[in-house]
C-alpha cells in the first residue's frame, strides 16, 4: 500500500467539520468566560485574610497546574455525577477548561494587580476620584494592559487543550473528525486538515486580540 | 471480573509512570537537540532560515500537540514507516517540544546585549565560537527557569499519547479504572504521581526565576 491521499472524505465532511469549529469556538469561549471569572475570583481569594482560603487557593492552582488536563477531565467527567451535578459531556469540558484556565488566570492577574505602584491608587484618591473609578481606571485598566499578551497567550492554549475535551465526547472540532475518521479510515486527511482548522482558529483570535489591544490600550505609558 | 483498587493495580500505574518518564526524557533530549537547531536558525543572519524558523514555531505553538500527534502517528503509516506506538509518539513529542524550546531559546540568545556579538566579532571569532563560547553560556542561564518550566508542561503533554493507545501513566489510569470501577480514586491516584512529578520541577523553576531576578536588582 504506498502513500494514497484521497481528500475527497474530507471534501464531503466539509460542512460537519466547520459546525465542529463553531463547536470549538463554542467551547473555547465559554471557558475563557469562565477562566476569567475564576480569575479574578481567585486573586481575591488568594489575596484573602483568612488563611485556609488564602491556602485552598494556592492548593487549587498547584494541583491544577502539576497535573495534565486529561487526567482532570476524566476526574471531573466521574466525579461530578458523584456531586449531584448532572451537566453532559459539552458541560463538563467547558467547566474543566474553565477552572484549568482559571488557575492559570489568578496567577497571570494577580501579578498584573500587583504591578501597579500603590502611590497610584493615592494620587487617583487625593485627585478626589471615587474609589470605583480608581479601582477601574487607575487599578484595572494598566493592570489589564500589563497582563494582556499573557492572558490572551493562556487563552489560545486553552482554546488548543479544547481539542483534548473530545476524549469525553464534548461537541467540538477534534470528535467531530473523530467521528468522520472512523466512517471512512482516512486518518491522515482528517486529521490533517482539522490541523490547519485549528491554525486558522488560533490566527483568528490572535488577530481579535490584537485588535482589542489596539483599541483599548492605545495610550502613552509615561 | 471486578476488582478492587490494590497494590497490584497501583504496581500498573508505576509500570505506566516508568513510560511517562522515559517518553518525557526522550522528547526533552531530542527537543533540545532540534529545539537549538531552531533557535540558531531563528537568530541567523539569513533571512531565509529566520522566516523558516518563525514558520515552524508559529505552526506547533498554533495547533494542538494532540493534532500534532495524530498527523505523525497516520503520517509515518502512510508514508509506509512501520514504528512502534511508542517511536512515533516520542517524534510527536519531539517536534512540539523543539518549537517551543526553540522560542524559549531564541528569546535567551536575543536578550543578549548585541554589543556582545559586536565585540566578539571585533576581536575575530567566528559564528561558531562565538556562540559556542560567549552567547550560548549566557543564554541558556537566562533560559533555565523557562526550561525547567517547559518541563513540567512536556511530562503532562506526554499524557496524550494515552489518546494514541499508548500505555503510560495516563492511558495504564484508564484501564485500571475500567477493570476497577472506581475512577474517581484511581483517576485521583493518578493525578497524585502526576503532581509528584511535577510540582518538584515547578517549584525548582519558580525558584530559579525568584533567584534570577534578585540577581537582576
Amino acid at each position: 500500500m504506498g502513500p494514497k491521499l484521497d481528500f475527497s472524505v474530507v471534501y464531503d465532511a466539509l460542512p460537519a467539520l466547520l459546525w465542529g469549529c463553531l463547536g470549538t469556538f463554542q467551547l473555547a469561549l465559554s471557558g475563557m468566560v469562565l477562566a476569567l471569572i475564576i480569575g479574578i475570583g481567585g486573586v481575591l481569594t488568594r489575596n484573602s485574610r483568612l488563611a485556609p482560603v488564602r491556602i485552598a487557593t494556592i492548593a487549587f492552582i498547584e494541583i491544577i497546574r502539576n497535573t495534565p488536563f486529561l487526567v482532570q477531565i476524566f476526574f471531573l467527567f466521574f466525579a461530578l455525577p458523584g456531586l449531584g451535578m448532572k451537566l453532559d459531556p459539552t458541560e463538563t469540558a467547558i467547566l474543566a477548561l474553565g477552572l484549568n484556565g482559571g488557575a492559570y488566570a489568578i496567577e497571570i492577574i494577580r501579578g498584573g494587580v500587583q504591578s501597579i505602584p500603590k502611590g497610584q491608587t493615592e494620587a487617583g484618591l487625593a485627585l478626589g476620584l471615587h474609589p470605583a473609578q480608581v479601582f477601574r481606571l487607575i487599578i484595572l485598566k494598566p493592570a489589564l494592559r500589563a497582563i494582556f499578551p499573557a492572558l490572551t497567550g493562556q487563552f489560545i492554549m486553552l482554546t488548543l487543550t479544547s481539542s483534548i475535551c473530545s476524549s469525553v465526547a464534548a461537541y467540538e472540532l477534534t470528535s467531530v473528525a473523530q467521528r468522520i475518521e472512523s466512517d471512512t479510515f482516512r486518518s491522515f486527511e482528517v486529521y490533517f486538515t482539522i490541523t490547519g482548522m485549528y491554525l486558522a482558529i488560533s490566527w483568528i483570535l490572535m488577530a481579535s486580540f490584537a485588535a482589542i489591544a489596539r483599541r483599548q490600550f492605545n495610550y502613552p505609558t509615561r | 471480573m471486578n476488582q478492587t483498587f490494590g497494590l497490584p493495580e497501583f504496581g500498573f500505574l508505576l509500570g505506566g509512570l516508568k513510560w511517562t518518564v522515559l517518553l518525557s526524557l526522550i522528547a526533552f533530549a531530542g527537543g533540545g537537540v532540534v529545539g537549538m537547531l531552531i533557535a540558531l536558525a531563528r537568530t541567523a543572519e539569513r533571512a531565509l532560515l529566520r522566516r523558516l524558523a518563525i514558520g515552524y514555531i508559529a505552526i506547533f505553538q498554533g495547533t494542538p500537540l494532540l493534532m500534532q500527534l495524530f498527523v505523525v502517528y497516520y503520517g509515518l503509516g502512510l508514508l509506509g514507516i512501520q514504528l512502534p506506538a511508542w517511536a512515533a509518539v516520542a517524534i510527536g513529542f519531539t517536534l512540539n517540544a523543539s518549537a517551543f524550546l526553540g522560542d524559549i531559546w531564541r528569546g535567551a540568545i536575543q536578550a543578549i546585549p548585541r554589543g556582545q556579538t559586536e565585540a566578539a566579532q571585533a576581536l575575530g571569532l567566528h559564528y561558531r565560537a562565538r556562540m559556542a563560547d560567549i552567547i550560548l553560556p549566557q543564554a541558556l542561564r537566562i533560559a533555565q527557569p523557562a526550561t525547567v518550566g517547559y518541563l513540567v508542561q512536556l511530562i503532562k503533554g506526554t499524557s496524550l499519547a494515552a489518546i494514541v493507545g499508548f500505555i503510560e501513566l495516563a492511558r495504564a489510569g484508564q484501564i485500571v479504572s475500567n477493570t476497577t470501577f472506581e475512577p474517581i480514586l484511581v483517576f485521583g491516584v493518578v493525578g497524585a504521581i502526576y503532581f509528584v512529578l511535577c510540582w518538584p520541577l515547578s517549584w525548582y523553576s519558580a525558584r530559579l526565576e525568584a533567584r534570577f531576578a534578585a540577581s537582576m536588582r
